[in-house]
Parts: structure tokens; sequence; C-alpha cells
């Protein structure tokens, strides 16, 4: 990787932080519980890389089989992190 | 670079934060939500677009076995249980990470035998440090959640140096890793020093304590996912992973201050040992008992109730009694609200879920700050299953482990009824003064049985 990309890639992280704090610090407490689930459920972003590892190479490589496993986690994360957080969500009523 | 894929991976991060930005309101958040997973399948979408199609096979595999396993937790799980759900779920998210870093780097350095770039293998370092003690420790505080391992502070001697000798083994080993990055050995050890550093930084942690840790391992799980986005040169992994990391560091240093307690206190662990420990026996409490009749005759005679609902209160599964309580005093014109500490519950605001799931109107639910200024023109306050959070000794008393934690100020009523199942002590293992003054009434019994005898009283009075 070259240092420009690297550059690149801490800009968005720096930027992203930043407008993470600022969204999320307005979230109201009510909302913290499903705030948490639904982001947990983004954080099975991770899928993307999972994906990527199962695409290499042969069946047999180390490597294959670490990137199902991963597959097979985020999966679990984001599709279980959505669907507890709308679960959730459809009981606030006013 | 493909610039179709470029653009949906980019498309993806703004339906993330255009979802979370819909969280901002309550009425939004659920659309907010799906817009989210509608981000989450354009970017797999963009990913498969990538992928050989012999691959396919297995990739739809894993994809099935993990949605049905995620499906049957979501629905099946108790909403009481949604802490230690959300715990197990980044516990998988960190494992993940930690998989792809290992997956990357066997491809780099036992297949294509090429020099590994060294910012890829300092990320695929980070990956592992981070994704390993995301794994662990959140394994740790679902059992502990679930009480399958003690919820008390487990500690030993030499705890500390023992966590630093082997932060600073796991640094070794990296630069060994650097310079020798074909040794598999060496990966090993950095997998099984982050693993166990996972264990042993939340061991030591006391069960009243654990929303600060879950929301810590929350933002760890992000920023997981923020160090395979180095590996793999991909924004998106970035963009998503710090909204997370964000998000977690935002909780953690909530709950903090809801507990009195500093960020570093939280990162260097340890911390709820003080509790258990320097408890003394202080002079016992005299408490003033009141049977169900009276109870409902004080409801019905008052003109305003808060009710302070605690964890215990969902144990015993009085939610929906206590709705039906409120709907009795709301035909009397008895304005009925609920007071919610920021730490009531196992998770920050978990305790409107629990409400929520009792068909209880969010509007009723009024944070510390804005209804602590309401209990001294309260006639009735009604504890249920809370103890620490309205323990007069955090603000008067110095020696209490509690002291400097902000409470709700019920004590400041005119009458208070405690529902309690006997006279125990609270989550944190102190003694509640707040139980000994004269306008406070405990009301004993099992929480769900006695508060429907008082809604049957109220109802023939």
């Amino acid at each position: 990787m070259s240092i420009d990309s690297l550059i690149i890639l801490i800009y968005v992280l720096v930027l992203a932080s930043y407008l993470g704090f600022e969204l999320i610090a307005k979230v109201p407490p009510t909302l913290h519980t499903p705030l948490m689930s639904g982001s947990n459920a983004i954080s099975g972003i991770t899928i993307v890389g999972a994906l990527l590892a199962c695409n290499e190479l042969g069946y047999t490589t180390v490597s294959k089989w670490m990137g199902m496993i991963a597959l097979v986690l985020a999966t679990i994360n984001v599709v279980g992190g959505y669907a507890v957080t709308d679960r959730m969500l459809k009981m606030f009523k006013k | 670079m493909n610039i179709t894929i470029q653009l949906l991976y980019l498309f993806s991060s703004v339906l993330f934060i255009i979802g979370i930005k819909m969280m901002n309101k309550t009425k939004d958040a659920r659309a907010g939500n799906l817009l989210s997973s509608v981000g989450m399948l354009i970017a797999i979408i963009a990913t498969l677009m990538q992928i050989e199609v012999i691959s396919m096979v297995e990739i739809f595999i894993c994809i099935i076995i993990g949605s049905l396993i995620g499906l049957y937790y979501a629905y099946k799980v108790e909403m009481t249980q949604i802490p230690e759900m959300v715990a197990l779920f980044n516990g998988f998210g960190g494992l993940a990470s930690v998989a792809v870093a290992i997956s990357d780097y066997w491809l780099k350095s036992q297949i294509t035998v090429a020099n590994i770039d060294i910012i890829i293998l300092v990320s695929i370092i980070l990956s592992v440090f981070i994704g390993g003690i995301t794994f662990t420790g959140s394994m740790v505080a679902f059992l502990k959640l679930n009480g399958r391992i003690t919820g008390s502070p487990i500690t030993f001697k030499g705890q500390h140096p023992l966590n630093l000798v082997m932060l600073i083994s796991f640094i070794l080993a990296s630069v060994a890793t650097w310079m020798n990055p074909s040794d598999i050995n060496l990966m090993v050890v950095l997998v099984l020093i982050s693993l166990l550093l996972g264990i042993l930084t939340v061991i030591p942690i006391g069960g009243a304590d654990m929303p600060v840790v879950i929301s810590l391992l929350n933002s760890y799980s992000g920023m997981a996912a923020c160090t395979t986005g180095f590996i793999l040169n991909n924004n998106v992994l970035i963009v998503a992973g710090a909204l997370v990391g964000a998000s977690g560091i935002i909780l953690t240093q909530i709950m903090c201050k809801a507990m009195n307690r500093s960020l570093v206190n939280v990162l260097l662990g340890g911390f709820g040992q003080t509790v258990a420990g320097e408890q003394t026996e202080g002079p016992s409490i005299i408490v003033k008992e009141v049977g169900v009749e009276e109870a409902a005759m004080l409801f019905d005679s008052a003109s305003s109730v808060i009710v302070v609902p605690g964890y215990g209160m969902a144990v015993a599964q009085a939610q929906h009694v206590i709705r039906e309580l409120m709907e009795q005093c709301e035909k009397r014109n008895i304005s009925f609200k609920f007071a919610i500490h920021p730490v009531a519950g196992r998770m920050p605001g978990h305790m409107n879920v629990l409400l929520a799931e009792a068909n209880i109107s969010y509007d009723k639910l009024i944070e510390m700050d804005e209804i602590n200024n309401e209990f001294s023109n309260t006639d009735l306050v009604f504890i249920v299953g809370a103890n620490d959070v309205v323990n007069p000794a955090a603000e008067t008393n110095p020696q209490s482990p509690i002291f400097g934690m902000p409470i709700l100020s019920a004590h400041k009523a005119r009458t208070i009824i405690v529902s309690k199942r006997s006279m125990g002590k609270g989550y944190a293992g102190v003694e509640n003064e707040l139980f000994g003054y004269p306008n406070c009434l405990m009301l004993f019994g099992d929480a769900k049985q006695t508060i429907a005898k008082v809604v049957s009283e109220i109802k023939e009075l």
C-alpha cells in the first residue's frame, strides 16, 4: 500500500469519526439500546472483508476457511443485529 | 478498481450515516434502521460483484447459516436479555475481524510469498489485537450477564502487572513478526495473547459496571472493523467502523458519568472491587412496612405519581401490572410518570425498551436531569426493583462506595413506597439508607403479585 492511499484512509477515518460523534451525541437516551444494537449490526460490515477472503484461491487453504468462518460470524452479527433492533423499535409507541 | 463498485460503497456509507441520523428522533428510528440495513445489503452486493462465480456456492451456504442463526436469536431473545445478546454479537464481530486478518495474513505470507507491506502488516496485527480482545472480552461479559459465571469481580494478585507483561510480549511478538513475516508461530502467539487479554481485562469488572463494559466493547468492535478496512484498503469498512467506534465511546462516556467513574478508570479495568471489598456493616436500618390496602389508598389520594423502575422490576416481570396501575391512576386524573436513571437496567437505554415492551408510551419516560426538580412537588414516588440509583448516600455519605454518583432525588417526595422482595442490598452491594427515611414505606413481596393486588384494591376504591 502506498503512503498516498494510507493518507486517504486516515482522512476518511478521522472525518467519519468526527461525523459519528456529532450524530450520536444527538441520539436521545430513550434510544440508546436500539442505537447500540443497530450500530452493532453496522460493525458487521466486516462481512465485506469476509466475502473477499472467501474468494481467495483454492478450497483447501487456510485463507479460504478463515474467510468462511468470518462470513458466518459476520452474517449472524448483521442479520441478527438489524432484526433485533427492528423488533425493539417496533415497540416504541406514543 | 471498478468505479461502479466504489460508488456503491460510497452510497452504502451515506445510507449508514443517514440511518444513524434518523435515530435522533424516536418516530424516525425504525426507518433509519431499515435504511442502514439497505446500506449493508448494497455493500454486500457490491462485494459479491468482485467475486468469482466458483466461490458463490460456499458463500451462499455461509450466508444462509449465519442468517438463520442471527434471525433465530433476534426473535427468540427476551427483552431482559438484550445486553447479553449485544455482547454475544459484538464478540462474533470481533472474531470475524480476527479471521479476516488471519486469512489475509496467510495469503500474503504463505501463498504469494511476497514481502508483506508494512502498513498491511501493522493493520493485520491491530485487527488481531482489537478483534481478539473484543471476542473474548464480549464472551466474558456475556457469561457474566447471564449468570453462568459470577457477576462479582474476579481478581488475583499481580493482575495488572500480568496484563502489562502480556501487552509487552504482544509488542515484542509484533516486532518479531515484522522481521520474519512468514513465521506462523508468531501469529499464533499474537492471537493467543489478544484472546487472553480480552479475558483478563473483563473478569475483574463487577456486574454493576457491565453497562460501561458493553458500551466499550461495542466501540472496540467498530475499531476492529476499521482495522480490517485498512488491511483491505476499503473505505466503507472504515466509515462504518468509525461510526460504531464513535457511538460506543459516547455511550461509554455517558455511562461513566452516570456512575461517577472516569474513562481512564474504565480502560484500566479492575474497578468495582472497592464496592465489594470495603463494605462494612453499618447500623441496621429500621424500616416501616405498608400493606396492600394502605398502598392502594395512598395511590388513590395522590395527585402526582412518579415510578422509579429498576432492573428488579423486569426480573419480576412487573412491567405489565405497572401499566395497569398507570391506567387506573390516569382514570382518576392522577399524573403518572416514570423517572429513568441512565444506568437503569443492564445497558444504556435498557429500561426504555423494557417499558416500551409493556406498551408504555415513551413520552412518559423522563430522564434524570429533567425530572429531578419535580420530586419535591410529587405526592408519591413508587420505587420498583431499583436501589442504588435512589440511594441518598451517593450525595451525603463520602464513605459510601457509590458516593458522587448522580441519583434520582426520590427522597424529596412527600411519600415513598418501595416494592421489594426482601431487605437485600442493591446490585452494587450497598445498604440503602433511603429505606429508613420517615417518609419511606416498604411494600414487601414479589413485585408482580403485590402490585397486582394494589391494582385490584384501587379498582374497588
